[in-house]
């Protein structure tokens, strides 16, 4: 009761199904190439169009490859995948920022940047990542493919009014741990369902310590403990970084618009359905060790003892160790690494690769190592070149490849080889999910960085 | 595709695994399709779990074991997490599945399960260990899933369990009718609420 989160959904509700869902007014959809095909499919089979046309904006990112962009994409599969994108928006009358477009990205770190996303509003995209909005103060969730449709077609969506969950870390982050750490350890003591069913607040003086990116990293994981979404109230901080971008406010509508994101807050009386505190100071650096994302611990620590999990969780955890080609109690500190991969919509901006190379700065890449350093967009690889962050990481070996979602998910040929370990600042580290066979270890950016440089698995501090 | 939901009465596939991914339901590579071929995703359906590199099943998989078939796939805590992917719906009501039982899903894959015609029922945990415990006695092992009257229930052992299910939800399964086709005939709140803003 009186939460942020009320307050942004009630404020959208166009009407209550009784017994059923919620209609839900939807301000932003944003649509990407592999799960809007069959949404537009669907407006034509019933001879309909998109209701708010200039609510949608659309944009490839998946399956763009991370070189020769201005070339054909040589994947005809993924080709005709991004040509129909191209193809429905045009169609449609929808925004699309192509292929070498300087507004192309990934549609997670596009949105955020070019002032897309705004604080009190509702976003949808048919990615679980959508979360990510959450971070300007949003309502901001993943939803599937018929409900693209459904918002396509009446800018509304039928939703289950979520329950609501209050995670507040208080104190402040050690040197070396980034926000992908603390969402880390949160998802470690969370596990991925234990914020299913609740969209997050996330409140207390480390969150708000933290960067619009930061917030952004913490946001975009929501989903990996479950949850629907989590969002950020919006503060300073958020109407820093929002002035003067391309689509916020401008002038007296500025004014009237920071008077009212001023409001968007949970109030001193708000009853939260779960309510957890963490200690900023118990985070460390975090690595993931098995096959899903809340299979993460401290760098420096031991995988679990098989004694220490639970009877019912055993047959999950032997396949996962199995996979990984790990053992129960072992360490991961000096195990050797193959691939290095920076970039996705979790940790793809500015401040991530100024953070991953503070690290490489004045150190070579390990020879053993193959790295990938992918901006999240064309905005990302800009300010990197005019920060000279590009110089820094050419010197130490590194190249800064072409913006999209990359080896995240490897829909593009960035495909991490069967059996090769990479040290990733993306998402999952589920089976198969970098390329058939892939192991991956997830990690912020100064970790990868760590890795990159010494070629095994290293605490980062030790390196600053 | 839009069938109507009344009484299901089947053998089951079991999977008594947590945390099944969407990645595993259906891995990225097979996301690149531009049309709803369900036949297509059913036939990548657990991917990577259901056959080798080259193509050949594996063959301790439960998919490609003879003794279990049915229409009712029954499925370890948490299941759909991830990607929020419909392919993942796509696949498994393109296999043929018509009902996953689970103790837990996650929510935007429950969310695409019943867009799609297919019946996600959420059981506890202790009914979920019994039926895993019926069917690894006896493969042939029948569930029976009462949509009217919103009842589960194991046929080997009797035990039955209501499950949730809102009633808009309900009349739509019941008549094969999609949430599109109710949000089409709202046009005038949606304009009134844009006008109220």
């Amino acid at each position: 009761m009186n939460t942020l989160f009320d307050k942004i959904w009630d404020a959208h509700v166009v009407s209550l199904i009784e017994d059923g869902p919620t209609q839900l007014y939807i301000d932003r959809l944003y649509c990407h190439e592999v799960t809007s095909p069959q949404a537009f499919d669907g407006l034509r089979a019933r001879g309909i169009k998109p209701l708010r046309p200039e609510k949608i904006f659309c944009m490839p990112d998946h399956n763009t490859p991370t070189h020769d962009q201005d070339k054909p994409i040589e994947d005809p599969v993924s080709k005709s995948q991004v040509d129909a994108l191209k193809r429905n928006a045009e169609e449609f009358g929808l925004t699309h920022y192509g292929m070498m477009d300087k507004n192309n990205g990934i549609i997670h770190v596009v949105g955020p940047e070019k002032g897309l996303s705004l604080p009190g509003m509702t976003i949808v995209c048919g990615d679980s990542h959508t979360s990510t909005h959450g971070a300007m103060g949003a309502v901001a969730f993943g939803i599937g493919t018929s409900e693209v449709e459904m918002v396509l077609a009446s800018q509304c969506i039928l939703q289950q009014k979520p329950k609501s969950m209050s995670i507040r870390v208080e104190g402040e982050l050690g040197k070396g741990v980034t926000a992908k750490d603390l969402a880390l350890y949160l998802m470690s003591k969370l596990t991925t369902s234990g914020a299913t069913g609740y969209f997050v607040e996330y409140r207390g003086s480390a969150v708000r310590s933290l960067s619009m990116e930061g917030r952004l990293t913490l946001c975009n994981l929501s989903i990996e403990m479950g949850a629907r979404g989590g969002f950020v109230a919006p503060d300073e901080t958020t109407f820093a970084y929002l002035k003067g971008r391309e689509y916020a406010p401008k002038g007296e509508a500025w004014d009237k618009a920071v008077a009212y994101w001023k409001t968007l807050k949970s109030g001193e009386d708000a009853v939260f359905d779960k309510e957890l505190v963490f200690d900023a100071a118990d985070v460390k650096p975090m690595i993931t060790y098995g096959t899903n994302p809340g299979m993460g611990m401290a760098i420096d620590a031991n995988i679990p003892a098989l004694d220490s999990i639970p009877a019912e969780q055993r047959p999950g955890f032997q396949k996962a160790m199995n996979y990984m080609g790990f053992e129960a109690g072992q360490k991961l500190l000096g195990h050797p690494v193959d691939y290095v991969f920076l970039g996705a919509c979790t940790n793809g901006r500015i401040e991530d690769f100024r953070a991953f190379a503070s690290i490489v700065k004045g150190r070579k890449k390990a020879a053993n190592i193959t790295a990938w350093l992918v901006p999240g967009s064309w905005m990302v690889k800009q300010q990197i070149e005019d920060e000279g962050l590009d110089k820094v990481l050419e010197e130490a070996g590194f190249a800064v490849r072409q913006p999209g979602c990359s080896a995240c998910l490897a829909m593009n040929d960035d495909k991490i080889p069967a059996g090769k370990y990479a040290v990733s600042t993306s998402n999952r580290n589920f089976e198969g999910r970098q390329g058939p066979g892939s192991r991956t270890l997830l990690a912020s950016p100064l970790t990868a960085a760590a890795a990159a440089v010494t070629g095994v698995i290293t605490d980062p501090r030790t390196l600053l | 595709m839009k069938q109507k939901f009344d009484i299901i009465e089947s053998t089951c596939v079991p999977l008594p695994l947590e945390n099944v991914d969407t990645d595993q339901i259906i891995p990225a590579r097979f996301l690149k399709a531009v049309t709803r071929d369900e036949k297509f995703f059913g036939d990548n359906l657990f991917r990577d779990w259901r056959y080798n590199a080259d193509g050949t099943p594996k063959k301790d998989f439960v998919l490609n074991d003879p003794r279990y078939s049915g229409c009712i796939l029954v499925a370890g805590k948490n299941f759909g997490s991830g990607s929020s992917r419909e392919h993942a719906a796509w696949a498994i009501a393109g296999y043929g599945f018509r009902v996953v039982i689970s103790s837990f899903f996650a929510d935007i894959h429950k969310n695409n399960e019943l867009n799609n015609f297919v019946l996600p029922v959420v059981v506890s945990e202790e009914f979920l260990a019994e039926l895993f415990a019926s069917i690894a006695k006896d493969a042939q092992t029948k569930v029976k899933v009462d949509v009217p009257a919103q009842t589960v229930t194991n046929l080997a052992t009797g035990r039955s369990e209501h499950f949730e299910l809102n009633a808009y939800k309900k009349y739509c399964l019941m008549n094969a009718l999609d949430d599109i086709d109710y949000l089409l005939e709202q046009k005038d709140k949606i304009e009134k609420y844009e006008q109220s803003r």
